[in-house]
């Protein structure tokens, strides 16, 4: 009890950090480009564009709406595939200032998580406000938004932390997960229907957590829905289930990175 | 009177890569063989001492000795192999100085950023922003990126950050070699400033002479191990005969 209110006050004194360094990561990632922030309103819609006319014409996709079904599944996608490969190499990179001062290690992948959220929450009002352009008004339930996003972030710092501190003993990981977040794209219904996929390929569906998290967040922004207590429960056990895995491993190796980084 | 710090028995074991593998088949047989081409190398064996409070406590020793090594296991940085320390207080590390100083920044976000490294508040770097632009004789260039800034100027910035606060425990590392002559003045000054405001200070130096001006006790390591341990005028006179 004591440890875990010794832990939160640390985290306390380090909150400042955490922020200025999504603030530093913001600036940087915008510097030098007139547009600035707005490319993250801009980028997804470009995109969607882009998909979009590949898709429904080339491939010849059917789907109801498909800017919006592919722009909403992406959204969740590229946050979760975004913030996971920034957290990967995160540790890494932090290499010159964990050999100099003491700074909670978790601080690292656990920012660029954030700095994630902070992109994905502007391509969401991109998302909400070309919605009706597209054919389809937000119902009243899109304002659950946030429920879907907060169990994608919950994941997010989980697997971030397992792949930050995996990455630190072999890098190997580094060049592989590009490889590895593609395959996981094209085996989740981001940009096909769920029918689409071959019925061998299904069973990965009931295993694979992105499927949970895009459905959950399409039913609530695209169709109006409210998610049943079965997809909450289905995405908070993925969500915890990583954040517990990402923890344990992350604070067992933790005192090993100084010596690898 | 209580002990500011106490080290117990610290080990520091190193993997070393040693010699150079001649050949893909060499390599892949090790790796099998799971003899791992490295060997540890012990960088502090059996360390013990304390410092009391309010102590101005210098290590001595050649390069390689494992002094820095041994600043950054007190300073929490680096766990140690084996044994513990234990610390009372806050500690202020000016192991290197601006750590997280970020070249495209200017220099007042640099002071933001650096501060919060050094686990401080916003509204702890606010109130002395001043102090801190005034101690490093900045002002004039606050709003400039930092990779402008020369190296004596970063050392500025930075060691004024770090020595805003007034820590219970302040470890230094070979820094006031940094800036130019009146600004090393300075930070002796503020150091000694510090020091009779009851801060416990843990210094470490090539510099015999400042260990002996500036230190009550001193350690002397070599290889990693204590070879001498007491008042800093016997320990710096018997490391300058050896």
């Amino acid at each position: 009890m004591n440890l875990l209110i010794i832990r939160i006050k640390t985290f306390k004194k380090y909150s400042y950090l955490l922020f200025n360094f999504v603030k530093k990561d913001f600036f940087k990632k915008y510097r030098r480009s007139v547009l600035g922030v707005l490319w993250s309103v801009l980028n997804p819609l470009l995109m969607a564009a882009v998909v979009s006319t590949a898709f429904s014409r080339i491939f010849r996709i059917q789907t109801e709406h498909y800017p919006v079904y592919y722009l909403t599944g992406a959204l969740i996608f590229n946050f979760m595939s975004g913030a996971t490969s920034r957290s990967l190499l995160s540790m890494v990179e932090a290499s010159g200032l964990i050999k100099k001062v003491y700074v909670p290690k978790y601080i690292f992948p656990l920012e660029k998580c954030l700095f994630e959220l902070v992109t994905t929450v502007f391509s969401f009002l991109a998302v909400i406000l070309v919605m009706p352009l597209l054919g389809v008004a937000p119902s009243l339930s899109a304002l659950l938004f946030l429920v879907p996003i907060f169990y994608v972030l919950v994941f997010n710092i989980g697997l971030g932390m397992i792949l930050s501190a995996v990455n630190v003993f072999f890098r190997d990981i580094e060049h592989l997960y590009a490889v590895l977040t593609q395959a996981w794209l094209f085996l989740t219904p981001v940009l096909y229907p769920v029918d689409a996929l071959p019925e061998s390929a299904r069973w990965f569906l009931k295993i694979n957590p992105m499927y949970y998290f895009i459905d959950y967040f399409r039913r609530v922004v695209m169709y109006g829905q409210l998610p049943d207590l079965r997809l909450n429960v289905i995405c908070g056990v993925f969500s915890i289930l990583f954040f517990v895995v990402g923890l344990i491993i992350f604070k067992k190796t933790q005192d090993k990175f100084i010596l690898y980084v | 009177m209580s002990n500011a710090v106490e080290v117990n028995g610290i080990n520091m074991m190193f993997n070393m890569s040693k010699e150079k593998l001649g050949s893909l088949k060499e390599y892949l047989l090790r790796f099998a063989k799971r003899q791992l081409y490295y060997e540890a190398f012990a960088a502090l064996t059996d360390v013990n001492f304390q410092i009391e409070k309010g102590d101005v406590f210098g290590i001595v020793g050649v390069n390689g000795s494992g002094k820095s090594t041994l600043l950054k296991i007190v300073s929490g940085i680096m766990k140690p192999t084996s044994g513990s320390v234990r610390t009372e207080g806050s500690i202020a590390p000016l192991i290197e100085l601006g750590a997280g100083f970020d070249n495209e920044l200017t220099a007042r976000e640099n002071i933001f950023l650096n501060g919060s490294v050094l686990g401080y508040s916003k509204r702890y770097i606010t109130g002395h922003f001043n102090d801190i632009v005034e101690f490093s004789e900045m002002r004039d260039f606050l709003d400039m990126p930092m990779k402008n800034y020369s190296t004596g100027m970063v050392a500025r910035v930075g060691f004024a950050i770090a020595t805003i606060i007034k820590p219970d425990i302040l470890v230094i590392d070979e820094i006031l070699a940094v800036g130019d002559f009146r600004f090393q003045e300075k930070c002796e000054r503020r150091i000694a400033e510090l020091m009779s405001g009851g801060t416990t200070v843990l210094i470490v130096s090539h510099s015999v002479e400042q260990i002996e001006r500036l230190c009550k006790h001193a350690l002397w390591l070599e290889h990693g191990m204590v070879k001498m341990l007491g008042n800093a005028g016997e320990v710096c006179a018997a490391y300058k005969n050896n």
